[in-house]
C-alpha cells in the first residue's frame, strides 16, 4: 500500500512538470490554433537561463562539489554579499529566466510566425518545427553539448506523511507554482482586458481588428506569456533533476503536447489535468508493468483520446463550421 | 555549355589530386582516433584523447617510431554510433590510417569495428568492456578488461565482501555496456548465492527515477546495481537516498568520471565501483603518469586517460615491433603483445585479443575522495599480479581538479571574490573541458 502511495506521489510530482509545460501549448493553441512545436525548446532555454542565472548569483553549486576547498571558497562567497541559496534565490532565479525567455518568445512570434501567419496554417507548423530544430542546435552551440548540472537553489527536504510514503520539498515547491501560474493565466484570460482581447481573437482574428484591437500587440503578448510559462517549468524541474542539456526539451515537450491534447488543447484546466494524467499513468507503468513502455504510454494514450475523444477530456465539442 | 564543362573537369581534376595526397606521404604512422568529443559521454572521449595525445607526443619527442613522427587525426563522433562508424569509414579510405584508437563506449566500437576489419587496419578500442567488440574480427583488439570479468569481480565483490544476499539491479536498457555487465553482475550474484530481489530499467538521458526507486525500495535490497553511465548513476543515486534508500549503488567503469560526485554529491558517499586503475596507486610508473598529466592538463587524469594513454602505447610498441605500416603486420605484432607494463597493470591479449589484468573496487567516500578498497582476482580470468597498489592509500580527487587549489589563474586575477565566484561554482564542468586545461597548464 505504502509503494502504491509513494508511486501516486511520484506521479503527481512529474504531471506537474508537464502540466506546466501544457499551460505554454495549450494557451498559443487556444489564441492562435497553432502548436507551437518550439515550446518545448523554449523550456530548455529557460533551464539553461536558470543555470547561468543561478551561478551568476552565486548559489551553491561549489558546495555540491563537495570539496573542502570549494566549501571554503563558496562559505567565503556567501560572507562576501552573494546571495543566500534559498526560496527567494529560486525565485528570482525564474522569474529573470521567465523574462528573457518572454523576450525570446517575442523575437521568435516576430521574425518566424508573423511571416508566415497569412498564409495556411500547416506553413506555420512547419516554421514552428523549424524554430524548434534551430533552437536544440543552436543550444548545441551555444551552451554546448555535454550535459550541465543545475546548483542547488534551495535545501530539498524530505517530508515523511501517513502510510510510510514521503514527499520532496522540490516536488511540493513545483505543484504550488504550478497550481499557482495556472490561476493566474485563468485570471488573466478570462479577468483582464488583455486576456478579453486575447478571447477576441482567439474567436475571430479579423473582427478583433475591426473592433479596433492591436492584434500583433495581443499575439506577442499570448508568445510571450506562453514563453515565460515554459521557462518557469524549466527552472523548476532544473531544481527537482539537476540536469539539464540542450535536447531535453523534445521529448518532456512532446509528451506536455500529449496531455494537452488530452486535457482539450486550448483548455487551462485540461492541460493542468492531462498533465497530472499523463505523470501517473507514466509512473505505474514504470512501476508495475514495465519501464521499457515508459515512453510509449503517452503516446498510447494520445492514439486513443484522437480516436474516441478528439475534443480532450474537458474540451468542447468543436463544431465544424460548414 | 563548354565553359561548364571545362570548369566541372577541373574541379574535378583538383578533387582528385587532393584526394590522391595522404597516399604520397609515407614519412608519418598516421593514428585514426575516433571519440565522443562532445554528447552525451563528452567527458569519456575528451579524457581518453588527452591520453593518446599525450602518449604520441612522448613518442615523437623520444624520435618517433622507428624515426617515423605520429601524426594523430582525432576526429569526434558527437556520442552517436553511427557517426563513429562513418568516421572509421574516412579514416580507412579518405585519411588512409594505418591503426585505429576508439571508442570509449561499447555499443560505438561495435558500429566501428567491421569496418576497420573489412579494411585490415588494425583497431584497438583504450576501454569498450563489451565482448562483442572483438569478436567482430581478429584486427580488433582491446586493452582492458571485458564485462563478463568486470561483471564478475562486481558480482562477486557484493557476494563475497559485502556478504550481500538480496540484490536489485537497474540497467539502461539500450545501452549494450550496460546491458551485457548486467548480466554478468547477475550470473555471478546468483551462483555466489545471492538473490535479484527486483530487476528494472531505464534509458539513457531519462530525468526521474523514482517510480523505479519505489519498486526497489519495496523488494527491500541489501545492494543496488546499477551497472550505467555517470551522468544517470548520479541522479539515480539522489533520487534514490531522497526516497529514503540507504543500501550501497555498485557499479563499474562507467561510473568513472570527475562529474559524478559534482551531480550525486553525498548521495553516493558509500558505494563502490569497478576501474582500470586508480590515480592514488603507488606505483612509480602511476605516480609519473599522474604527475605528467596533472602538469599538462591540470587535473588527475581518470581511469579512461589511463586506458587510453595505455592503448596508445601497446599501439605505438606494436608498430615499433612490426616495423612495418603494413596493417596485416602490425596486426600480427600487436597480437603478440606479452606482458606489456602499462599504468593499468600488466597487459598481455588473449586468443580472443582482449588484455587480461587485474581490477580495482573503489569505495566513494565523503567529499568525492576515493579508496582502493579490494583488488579483485576473479576466478578463471588468470590475471597478472601487481602488488602494488596499497588499499589504504585515500585522496580526493574533486580537490585535486579543481581550479580552487590555486592553480586557476582567472582566480589570480582582480578581486578574487568577483572572479572566483564562476570558477568555484563551475568547477565540475572545468574539470572535464578541454579547452581549458590544456590552454592553461603549468607551463
Amino acid at each position: 500500500m505504502s509503494t502504491f502511495l509513494q508511486q501516486l506521489i511520484n506521479g503527481v510530482s512529474l504531471g506537474a512538470i508537464y502540466s506546466l509545460i501544457a499551460l505554454g501549448y495549450t494557451m498559443v493553441y487556444g489564441v492562435l490554433k497553432l502548436i507551437n512545436f518550439a515550446h518545448g525548446d523554449v523550456y530548455m532555454v529557460g533551464a539553461f537561463m536558470g543555470y547561468y542565472l543561478a551561478n551568476g548569483l552565486g548559489a551553491r553549486g561549489a558546495q555540491m562539489l563537495g570539496a573542502g576547498a570549494d566549501g571554503f571558497i563558496a562559505r567565503g562567497l556567501l560572507g562576501s554579499g552573494a546571495m543566500e541559496p534559498s526560496l527567494i534565490t529560486a525565485l528570482v532565479v525564474m522569474l529573470l529566466a521567465m523574462a528573457i525567455c518572454a523576450a525570446l518568445g517575442v523575437v521568435i512570434e516576430r521574425f518566424a510566425y508573423r511571416p508566415v501567419r497569412k498564409y495556411s496554417r500547416l506553413t506555420a507548423l512547419i516554421t514552428a518545427i523549424g524554430v524548434s530544430l534551430l533552437l536544440e542546435n543552436g543550444g548545441q552551440v551555444l551552451f554546448g553539448a555535454d550535459p550541465k548540472f543545475f546548483p542547488e537553489l534551495f535545501t530539498k527536504q524530505n517530508f515523511n506523511i501517513f502510510g510510510g510514503a514521503s514527499i520532496n520539498s522540490a516536488d511540493i515547491v513545483v505543484l504550488i507554482i504550478a497550481l499557482a501560474l495556472m490561476v493566474a493565466l485563468q485570471l488573466i484570460v478570462y479577468r483582464s482586458k488583455t486576456g478579453r482581447a486575447m478571447r477576441a481573437v482567439s474567436f475571430n482574428l479579423q473582427s478583433a481588428k475591426l473592433m479596433g484591437i492591436n492584434t500583433d500587440r495581443i499575439i506577442m503578448f499570448t508568445f510571450a506569456l506562453g514563453s515565460a510559462l515554459a521557462a518557469a517549468a524549466g527552472v523548476l524541474v532544473a531544481i527537482r533533476i539537476p540536469r539539464i542539456d540542450p535536447l531535453m526539451g523534445i521529448l518532456v515537450g512532446l509528451k506536455a503536447f500529449v496531455a494537452a491534447v488530452l486535457g482539450g488543447i486550448g483548455n487551462i484546466p485540461g492541460a493542468m489535468l492531462g498533465g497530472l494524467l499523463i505523470g501517473i499513468t507514466e509512473t505505474m507503468v514504470v512501476g508495475y508493468l514495465s519501464p521499457t513502455y515508459k515512453d510509449a504510454v503517452a503516446f498510447a494514450i494520445l492514439i486513443l483520446i484522437l480516436l474516441f475523444r478528439p475534443s480532450g477530456l474537458l474540451g468542447a465539442v468543436a463544431q465544424e463550421k460548414v | 555549355m563548354k565553359r561548364i564543362l571545362i570548369s566541372v573537369g577541373l574541379i574535378t581534376t583538383f578533387l582528385f589530386s587532393f584526394a590522391c595526397q595522404p597516399t604520397g606521404g609515407g614519412d608519418k604512422v598516421r593514428i585514426g582516433v575516433f571519440m565522443s568529443l562532445t554528447g552525451s559521454t563528452a567527458n569519456f572521449g575528451i579524457s581518453s584523447v588527452n591520453g593518446i595525445k599525450m602518449a604520441a607526443e612522448e613518442v615523437n619527442t623520444a624520435g618517433g617510431i622507428n624515426g617515423k613522427q605520429i601524426e594523430l587525426l582525432v576526429e569526434d563522433d558527437r556520442s552517436d554510433a553511427s557517426e563513429a562508424a562513418t568516421i572509421v569509414t574516412k579514416f580507412v579510405t579518405q585519411d588512409q590510417v594505418h591503426a585505429v584508437l576508439g571508442e570509449v563506449a561499447s555499443s560505438r566500437s561495435i558500429a566501428a569495428a567491421p569496418i576497420a576489419q573489412n579494411a585490415k587496419i588494425p583497431m584497438l578500442t583504450p576501454s569498450s568492456t563489451n565482448p562483442e567488440v572483438t569478436r567482430k574480427g581478429d584486427f580488433i583488439f582491446r586493452s582492458c578488461f571485458i564485462d563478463p570479468v568486470q561483471g564478475a569481480a562486481i558480482g562477486q565483490f557484493a557476494a563475497k565482501s559485502l556478504n550481500a544476499k538480496r540484490a536489485a539491479i537497474m540497467v539502461d536498457r539500450k545501452n549494450d555496456y550496460s546491458t551485457g555487465l548486467a548480466n554478468n553482475i547477475t550470473e555471478t550474484f546468483t551462483q555466489m548465492g545471492g538473490q535479484m530481489v527486483a530487476t528494472t530499467s531505464y534509458q539513457e538521458g531519462d530525468q526521474d527515477f523514482n517510480a523505479q526507486l519505489t519498486s526497489i525500495k519495496g523488494a527491500n535490497p541489501e545492494v543496488i546495481f546499477v551497472p550505467g553511465y555517470y551522468n544517470d548513476v548520479g541522479l539515480i543515486a539522489k533520487q534514490a537516498r531522497d526516497r529514503g534508500i540507504t543500501v550501497p549503488l555498485l557499479g563499474g567503469d562507467g561510473w568513472d568520471s570527475a562529474q559524478l560526485y559534482a551531480i550525486g554529491g553525498k548521495a553516493l558517499n558509500g558505494s563502490f565501483f569497478s576501474n582500470h586503475y586508480s590515480p592514488y596507486d603507488t606505483d612509480p610508473k602511476v605516480q609519473k603518469f599522474v604527475n605528467d598529466y596533472k602538469a599538462r592538463y591540470n587535473t588527475v587524469p581518470d581511469a579512461l586517460a589511463a586506458t587510453a594513454y595505455d592503448a596508445a602505447h601497446i599501439m605505438f610498441d606494436a608498430i615499433k615491433r612490426a616495423n612495418s605500416l603494413d596493417g596485416q603486420a602490425i596486426r600480427n605484432a600487436l597480437a603478440a603483445t606479452n606482458a606489456f607494463p602499462g599504468v593499468t597493470g600488466t597487459v598481455t591479449f588473449n586468443e580472443n585479443r582482449d588484455a587480461v589484468k587485474p581490477i580495482i573496487m573503489i569505495e566513494i567516500k565523503d567529499g568525492g575522495t576515493y579508496a582502493v578498497r579490494e583488488r579483485v582476482e576473479v576466478e578463471g580470468a588468470a590475471a597478472p599480479t601487481t602488488a602494488t597498489a596499497s588499499p589504504a592509500t585515500e585522496a580526493s580527487p574533486a580537490t585535486g581538479a579543481s581550479p580552487a587549489t590555486g592553480a586557476s589563474p582567472a582566480a589570480a586575477s582582480s578581486s578574487p571574490a568577483a572572479t572566483s565566484s564562476p570558477a568555484a561554482t563551475r568547477s565540475p564542468a572545468t574539470a572535464v573541458s578541454p579547452a581549458k586545461p590544456a590552454a592553461t597548464a603549468t607551463p
